[in-house]
């Protein structure tokens, strides 16, 4: 089993991270806060006005540690990228499958597939462990509504049909998001999905943890030697990684929702810890920053059985052992693409 | 006689007898993975490699020799190759642990044998093992039966690499100490799991 690498989070601004022998030592103030040896990570992910010097990044390339920089606030930049790694044969299979309409649709289904089914179980487990607070029967609605698509699924060939299906359930689904906020309600309102920027809290959280979740998709792809920029759901769009957002479908619900939902409901999070600025927009502090990527580390390292391969892994290498069978698929290994699906 | 743009490796001969699949994912997919066993295996071929040729009274030892065989189209290199005074040509290759159950060693050593007769145009009737768990040489010779063995590979990995399509898996004791096994999949990707069937039984086998 590959190892469970741990990704290295910098958020101190003005932090500098220099290479030392085999190790990064990441400097504030002139003076060493930390050094971990390189390969001990899977990736580095700087946010806002952090250096990197140029020898730890060629050093990161070689060792397949990802490096990426982000705003103080999570919106992507720019990543680092060392030789081009991976096999012809494998991308040239991608391109054409992804110029190719049936075969795209083939895969865009299994990624919307995993996206409603686990976006049910979601719903589900909120009916199941607080249906007495919530309003359950929109809850419950929308739960057939989504088991009836997620079987719907399995006929569908039309590329435009998925991606209707995918734009409806996600209403269904987010529909019903507010409901499983059972605590703090005042504070934490989600009506509705917005991004650009968000305007609550709740999608200030969702954003920024689909951000590391891109991040860890893309890196996932990229070490299996698949160009995250060509897609098969997500129309090629210049500076977008469409295969990187294909692939996060089937885990936005699992790995995501569900620690936004659990930051939130057990109190993890705080009103006081988010600004809504004059335009509306809502940003959050460092702290609760800090807060979100330790429990997204932490959630990484829980153990699952992984419902095709039926072995256990730690949580956070499931977009590593999807991104192998979506290439173990193009190489035409497996019979079809088996989406994640979380119950 | 093969073109040199398609030359293999001389260490895919010793991957395609551990698995031919191992050899298509390390050689045709170009993946690899480290683990233990290959760490220590880089390792202590670092250490050979980084000592210079030496002269131990009328042996000249030299280390990392490339070599290649156009009638076999291979290319690689020898750990370690003894010029004798008398003329005697004898390579020793380097391996971590024990000697192994099957030939893949042997058939590798020769092999680097078949390149060093075409490229110094005389005979190398036998090399050497190093073992380095067991810290001893073992001689081997290099007779007819080993040499067709070790041409028959040859030709099994030039057509397995021409043909472009990796052999599907088969789940054995041995994968667990191959490095490759999660790019593998090797009980993920057997004709018996089929994805259909894992898609009803999470849709339908509903709680």
């Amino acid at each position: 089993m590959r190892k469970m690498l741990n990704t290295l989070y910098v958020t101190t601004q003005g932090a500098y991270l220099h290479k030392e022998g085999e190790t990064v030592v990441v400097q504030v103030d002139k003076e060493n806060k930390l050094r971990l040896p390189v390969i001990t990570l899977s990736s580095i992910v700087c946010f806002g006005n952090v250096l990197c010097s140029p020898f730890l990044l060629g050093h990161c390339a070689e060792n397949d540690v990802a490096v990426s920089f982000m705003t103080e606030y999570g919106r992507f930049l720019a990543r680092v990228q060392g030789p081009v790694s991976g096999n012809v044969l494998l991308r040239r299979e991608q391109y054409r499958r992804a110029d190719c309409d049936r075969s795209s649709a083939e895969l865009a289904r299994m990624f919307v597939l995993g996206k409603v089914a686990n976006a049910r179980t979601i719903l589900q487990r909120g009916l199941r462990d607080h249906g007495a607070k919530a309003p359950a029967e929109g809850l419950d609605q929308a739960c057939r509504q989504l088991a009836h698509y997620s079987k719907r699924l399995l006929q569908e060939d039309d590329l435009e049909s998925i991606r209707g299906v995918e734009g409806r359930t996600a209403r269904d689904y987010f529909d019903q998001f507010d409901s499983l906020i059972v605590t703090r309600k005042q504070d934490f309102v989600f009506s509705g999905r917005n991004r650009r920027p968000p305007r609550d809290r709740v999608n200030c959280l969702l954003s920024f943890v689909y951000a590391l979740l891109y991040h860890d998709t893309r890196s996932a792809l990229e070490t299996v030697g698949l160009d995250p920029a060509v897609g098969f759901l997500h129309r090629d769009r210049p500076g977008r990684l469409s295969l990187a957002l294909d692939l996060m479908e089937e885990f936005r619900p699992f790995l995501a929702d569900r620690l936004v939902l659990s930051l939130i409901n057990l109190g993890q999070v705080k009103n006081k810890g988010f600004e809504v600025t004059a335009s509306g927009a809502v940003r959050m502090d460092d702290e609760t920053r800090k807060t979100v990527l330790v429990a997204y580390q932490k959630r990484k390292q829980e153990e699952i059985e992984h419902p095709f391969l039926q072995e256990k892994i730690p949580v956070g290498m499931l977009v590593f052992a999807q991104a192998q069978l979506l290439s173990r698929y193009l190489r035409s290994d497996l019979d079809a693409y088996p989406p994640f699906l979380w119950r | 006689m093969y073109h040199e743009a398609d030359y293999i490796m001389l260490s895919a001969l010793q991957h395609y007898l551990f698995c031919p699949r191992q050899c298509a994912l390390i050689h045709l997919e170009q993946q690899w993975a480290e683990n233990r066993f290959t760490a220590e295996g880089r390792i202590l071929h670092e250490r050979a490699d980084s000592s210079k040729n030496e002269r131990k009274g009328s042996v000249l030892i030299v280390r990392t020799l490339p070599i290649s065989s156009a009638r076999l189209g291979l290319a690689g290199q020898a750990d370690v190759v003894e010029f004798h005074d008398d003329g005697t040509v004898f390579p020793v290759e380097y391996k971590r642990g024990r000697p192994k159950k099957d030939h893949s060693d042997e058939v590798q050593l020769c092999a680097q044998a078949l390149c060093l007769e075409e490229m110094l145009q005389l005979d190398i009737p036998a090399g050497a093992l190093f073992y380095g768990q067991k810290k001893r040489r073992k001689e081997i010779a290099f007779d007819p039966a080993l040499r067709q063995l070790t041409e028959q590979v040859c030709r099994a990995v030039h057509e397995l690499i021409s043909g472009q399509r990796t052999p599907a898996a088969v789940f054995d004791q041995k994968c667990e100490q191959c490095s490759l096994l999660q790019v593998c999949m090797p009980k993920g990707c057997t004709e018996q799991r089929s994805v259909s069937r894992y898609l009803i039984r999470m849709l339908e086998g509903e709680r």
